[in-house]
């Protein structure tokens, strides 16, 4: 049935609800101008003024004029290594070339030469992680340093550090997930596997360089003297060693080349667009009015789902149980989803539906979108007694082991094991995303500090001291501090806890392009684990 | 009324008869050329017939042909529209003599008409005013100096066979007579094979305005005047009917001269007599003179059909088939005011040069009347007349119809060769025309401004740049960004400019476009608006090119960014042998200028000959090896200098 709003546009409420969410987005925005800065004026002038083209320039000239970009990781790094590495110096995201959905993974060489932070790693790995999810062909367009030296040893040996980039390479390629490199600078030591790991290559002559060794490493090992060119340039890699297979004459016709390959990876076209499906009968533009500016104000969920999808239309599974968790049918631009909405906090009752939801979806290969606004299953001697534990356990399992694309889409608090039963990171979801008025915990911070406050004056009073009032707060102040620092968005976004931070007004395009990815790969069947009855 | 007629013609004159054909029950047969195979007349016709090469004298020109294909489909008559046979005596005899009807005048009037001097003769006989001049059999080059002193400078010396401005010079002073006579004889020997010229005085500020005749062979009666006096190089170029400034005496003093003249010759069917009106004090009804008679349907008549309400060519199918004239003079009268103007495959900033080109786009505007032979995808070819269409329009007063004209034009979409849509444009807005203060010389004074190529606008430019984009049409989730638009670049080249635009995404259907330090906003869902300023552009899109129609038609390159040899201005510029071999031939000396693709040397390995070719244009530096030497492969032959 079409759902009804009973938003007042134009109350107090409403208002301050606006003021509020323009202020996080305003916060955001500038975070996320200032990553797309890169490495600054001179660093990119120098780039420029050596005949190269901006990674943002190279990205849009890459992908098909006004085709959509669903760029992941843009605040990685934030306020992180004292913002040495604005977006985690790569661009990454998913776009389309001649109409099909790729993901490009751009590296900023004005952002300390495109050297690889732990975080850039970890942005190029979650970047390639959701194209062997989706099955999109991969474009590498290469301008790097390799790793970030001063941060080996946390860039370097481990499992999901810089080998792994080489080794999903050859996993995707192994699969036919096409791998394309272009190759606009160096491409030095470790990097030059990108490129050499890649199914087609193509390099810039005069600024293309693939190298194991640079010419100072090779002048130092071997007292060779020889330029970077002659090394590992363009024509050195087309014309002898094979390592490339194309040569460009500058940044746009290696662009144009990689468009070309792409063009011809005889893949068919992606999901065809459904035509004539209806905009939602609520304006996106309200989320601001109706999401409350207070987490800890509650609000009916259904007046986000109404202003998500197709007509706001919205077929409520089991609306008359477990309330406080709303499931049901519904589509997006023509793809039909089943959402997992919470309506505060998680009983029993809820979990189990939520359980027997997406059993369903499962079924009828309909993707789950997660709507989080969660502070966690609901404590008490009733509730542990009754095995909420027990509840939950079904839900969590059901989705960690369903098949189905999901996306999740945090628009409120994510704490403790609601994040689990909700799709959280470590459920895999396809996609997940958050907006600016969410945070993230493992519990709320006054929650937290009164847990640790409880366990000390416990321990205070069995010594027989006294613990004063005005001692407990100040006990307690650096842990909600650190909470409310560390629960932010920007924080989680900044450590790629999630795929970035979205504009509220945009979810429905998100989602939609969200979707439309995680359909590009075939729904396998889906085999549950036991769950505890 | 015939039941069936041969049209031997081709274009927009063919579709225009057709047209009336129809409406009248007629049926058609076409007549084409091998490369007019598929064009629009013979696809409107009812049949075809083949007639032969592309050449117009083995195919359009071929009577015989044209008769053998009546006869085979039955055709009672032959309409011959304008040019090819339909001025020749010996045709209308031959189409009699078959037991044909030749729509329109007899062998006989055609023929009193045809050479020049003659007709003046016979005009001045007939009462009808002639300007002074010499037309006798004469040739002496100091006589006909004499009778040109006696004219009165300045005088035009024409070649008595000639037409379309060939074998005609003007002389202003006695001392350029001899030059001019001479060129003018040899180039009227040339272009028809008789050198014989007349002399008329030069009238300073010519009109040019003709009368509209019909004539049953008997009585004739006049469908009023055209003005054609916007003319370049003797080319009309925008006719309109009645001619500005007008008098009622002078138009009766004309109508009555015209049908004097045609029924002074017996003349049937349509026709038209020019006359040469001197405009330096005003129209005057004692400053016309006979100039010539068109015998036949003139290119211009459908101003006189806007204003008159008549069919001309069902009325030469009437009058052809035996009916008497359909109306009275008394019956004929005026009713607002027309135009037409001729819009032809030309390049106007290039010295008019005939232009040809596949028409990839081609829409004319509601509201005006197009006759064209071509429709979209047809080709303009180098064979015959480069005309696409005239564009006609009609309206209350002349002022009404000057302005429709202008909107017409400027609502004229075509596409895939270059026209002179800007220059009729530009004439439309023009000042004297505006104000009906017209003469032959209008154009060539203001020549310059008139044809020059318009510039498109940074507006024009921006549109273009989506063009190039494929953005003219809307998509899904268009250009969608989370936080950060996406920025792409348009390449375009406008004639020798490259131009590079910045097109940014700004979500849904909105771009902003910077360019040469002007930015806008462009949307096209539901139209195109700039600055949220609705425009009438429209856009059009062919491989490598756009189109914006934006009352001109700006048509810019789009570069194939794949087009870029990454083999040009290679390395060090030394040609290798890529196989070992024998050189057979070397065809380049150290210092010599080769242009890329030249043939450097020619290596003769494994029983082929390979020719080593030069990788960009540029000097050859050094030549490593001479004819008869065996070389290794990677072996340099040839060194080409460093660009300089």
């Amino acid at each position: 049935m079409k759902l009804a709003s009973t938003l007042i546009p134009a109350s107090e409420q409403a208002k301050a609800n606006r003021a509020a969410h323009l202020a996080a987005l305003t916060e955001v925005r500038e975070a996320a101008e200032r990553a797309a800065a890169g490495g600054g004026g001179t660093s990119r002038d120098r780039h420029l003024s050596r005949g190269k083209m901006l990674p943002r320039d190279r990205v849009a000239g890459l992908l098909d004029p006004g085709s959509p970009f669903l760029e992941i990781g843009v605040f990685a790094g934030h306020g992180m290594y004292d913002d040495a590495s604005p977006g985690g110096g790569a661009i990454a995201g998913v776009g389309r070339v001649h109409g099909r959905d790729v993901m490009v993974v751009c590296n900023d060489a004005t952002v300390k030469g495109g050297t690889y932070y732990p975080i850039t790693v970890k942005k190029h790995l979650r970047a390639q992680e959701i194209a062997e999810e989706c099955r999109l062909p991969c474009v590498y367009l290469v301008d790097s340093g390799g790793a970030n030296l001063p941060n080996q040893d946390e860039v370097f040996p481990d499992r999901d550090h810089f080998g792994r980039i080489f080794y999903n390479q050859a996993r995707m390629s192994a699969k036919g997930i096409a791998q394309i490199a272009v190759v606009m600078g160096s491409c030095t030591a470790g990097g030059a596997y990108v490129p050499a790991m890649s199914d087609v290559s193509i390099i810039v002559r005069d600024q293309g360089t693939i190298f194991l060794a640079g010419p100072p490493l090779v002048k130092a090992a071997t007292g060779e003297v020889v330029t970077a060119e002659d090394l590992g340039g363009g024509d050195v890699h087309t014309r002898l060693s094979g390592v490339a297979d194309y040569l460009a004459e500058s940044d746009a016709h290696a662009l144009a080349l990689a468009r070309q390959a792409v063009g011809n990876l005889n893949r068919g076209p992606g999901l065809a667009v459904a035509a004539g499906f209806e905009p939602p009968a609520y304006d996106p533009e309200e989320l601001l009015d109706v999401v409350p500016a207070d987490l800890r104000t509650p609000y009916d969920i259904r007046e986000v789902i109404m202003r998500l999808v197709d007509g706001s239309r919205f077929d409520e599974f089991k609306a008359r149980f477990g309330e406080t968790l709303v499931t049901g049918f519904a589509h997006v631009e023509g793809m039909p989803v089943g959402l997992v909405a919470n309506n505060g906090v998680l009983f029993s009752e809820a979990a189990s539906k939520g359980a027997h939801f997406i059993e369903l979806c499962s079924q009828r290969n309909i993707p789950l979108v997660f709507l989080q606004n969660i502070t966690g299953f609901m404590v008490g001697r009733k509730y542990e007694n009754e095995g909420i534990a027990r509840h939950g356990a079904k839900m969590v399992t059901a989705v960690a082991t369903t098949n189905v694309p999901k996306i999740t889409m945090i628009v409120g608090g994510s704490f403790g094991a609601g994040n689990y039963g909700m799709a959280g990171r470590a459920y895999q979801p396809n996609f997940l995303w958050t907006w600016p008025n969410s945070r993230i915990s493992v519990m709320g911070g006054p929650q937290a500090a009164g847990v640790l406050a409880t366990v000390k004056r416990d321990a205070m009073e069995r010594a027989g001291q006294d613990w004063s009032t005005e001692a407990e707060a100040a006990f307690k102040r650096p842990t909600e501090e650190m909470f409310a620092r560390q629960s932010h968005p920007l924080y989680a976004s900044a450590r790629l806890w999630d795929d970035g931070i979205i504009d509220p007004r945009k979810s429905r395009d998100v989602l939609s392009l969200s979707l439309r990815a995680a359909l590009n790969a075939p729904i396998e069947d889906t085999r549950f684990g036991v769950f505890r009855m | 009324m015939f039941t069936r007629i041969l049209i031997a013609n081709r274009g927009e004159i063919a579709c225009r008869v057709i047209d009336t054909c129809r409406r009248l029950g007629v049926q058609t047969v076409a007549v084409h050329s091998d490369v007019d195979a598929r064009v629009r007349h013979v696809a409107m016709a009812d049949q075809a017939v083949s007639l032969g090469g592309a050449a117009p004298a083995e195919s359009y020109l071929r009577g015989d042909a044209i008769i053998d294909a009546a006869r085979a489909t039955g055709a009672q008559a032959i309409h011959p529209g304008y040019g090819f046979l339909s001025e020749n005596p010996e045709f209308v005899e031959a189409v009699e003599a078959a037991g044909l009807v030749f729509i329109g005048p007899s062998a006989s009037a055609i023929r009193a008409m045809g050479l020049k001097d003659a007709a003046k003769d016979l005009m001045a006989q007939a009462g009808v005013p002639v300007v002074p001049g010499y037309q006798g059999q004469g040739q002496v080059p100091a006589d006909l100096a004499a009778e040109a002193d006696n004219i009165g400078y300045p005088v035009l010396i024409k070649a008595v066979a000639g037409g379309g401005g060939k074998g005609m010079r003007k002389v202003d002073v006695p001392g350029g007579f001899a030059d001019a006579l001479e060129s003018a004889q040899s180039e009227a020997r040339k272009a028809f094979g008789n050198a014989h010229v007349l002399i008329e005085k030069w009238v300073t500020t010519p009109r040019h305005i003709e009368v509209q005749v019909f004539g049953d062979g008997e009585k004739a009666v006049h469908l009023f005047e055209r003005d054609c006096s916007l003319q370049r190089r003797h080319q009309k170029v925008i006719e309109e009917a009645p001619a500005p400034g007008m008098t009622v005496e002078m138009r009766e003093a004309m109508g009555d001269a015209a049908v004097r003249a045609a029924e002074a010759i017996g003349y049937s069917g349509a026709g038209t007599v020019e006359f040469i009106v001197d405009a330096s004090d005003g129209l005057r009804a004692d400053g016309f003179w006979f100039m010539e008679m068109n015998t036949r349907l003139q290119v211009e008549h459908p101003v006189t059909e806007a204003i008159t309400g008549v069919d001309l060519v069902e009325w030469q199918l009437r009058v052809a088939s035996g009916e008497g004239l359909p109306m009275s003079q008394h019956q004929l009268s005026i009713n607002g005011h027309a135009f037409e103007a001729r819009l032809y495959a030309e390049d106007t900033a290039n010295g008019f040069l005939p232009q040809t080109g596949t028409l990839t786009h081609l829409r004319f505007p509601d509201g005006a009347r197009a006759e064209t032979g071509v429709r979209p995808g047809d080709a303009i070819s180098p064979w015959y007349d480069p005309m696409i269409a005239k564009i006609v329009v009609h309206g209350p007063t002349r002022a009404t119809a000057l302005l429709s004209l202008e909107r017409a034009l400027a609502g004229t979409q075509v596409a895939g060769t270059v026209t002179n849509l800007s220059f009729l444009r530009k004439l439309s807005q023009h000042d004297a025309f505006r104000a009906g203060d017209v003469d032959t010389g209008l154009i060539d004074r203001d020549v310059e401004v008139l044809s020059a190529r318009p510039d498109p606008c940074s507006r024009a430019r921006a549109i273009a740049a989506l063009a190039a984009l494929g953005l003219h049409r809307a998509q899904g989730a268009e250009a969608l960004h989370l936080w950060v638009p996406m920025v792409w670049t348009a390449h375009l080249v406008w004639g020798d400019e490259a131009i590079a635009a910045r097109v940014e995404g700004l979500g849904g259907d909105r771009y902003r476009v910077t360019l040469d330090g002007a930015s806008h906003v462009v949307t096209r869902v539901g139209g195109w608006r700039v600055d949220d300023v609705a425009v009438s552009a429209e856009v059009g899109h062919g491989p490598g090119i756009v189109h914006v129609f934006w009352g001109n038609v700006y048509s810019f390159a789009v570069p194939d960014p794949l087009a870029v040899d990454a083999a040009g201005g290679a390395g060090s510029g030394v040609i290798e042998a890529p196989m070992p071999g024998l050189v057979k031939s070397v065809h380049v000396a150290p210092g010599d200028s080769v242009v890329a693709g030249a043939r450097l040397a020619v290596l003769e390995a494994m029983k082929m000959e390979h020719a080593m070719v030069a990788p960009r244009d540029g000097i050859v530096g050094e030549v490593l090896v001479a004819a008869g030497d065996q070389v290794e492969a990677g072996a340099a032959l040839v060194r080409m200098e460093e660009d300089a």
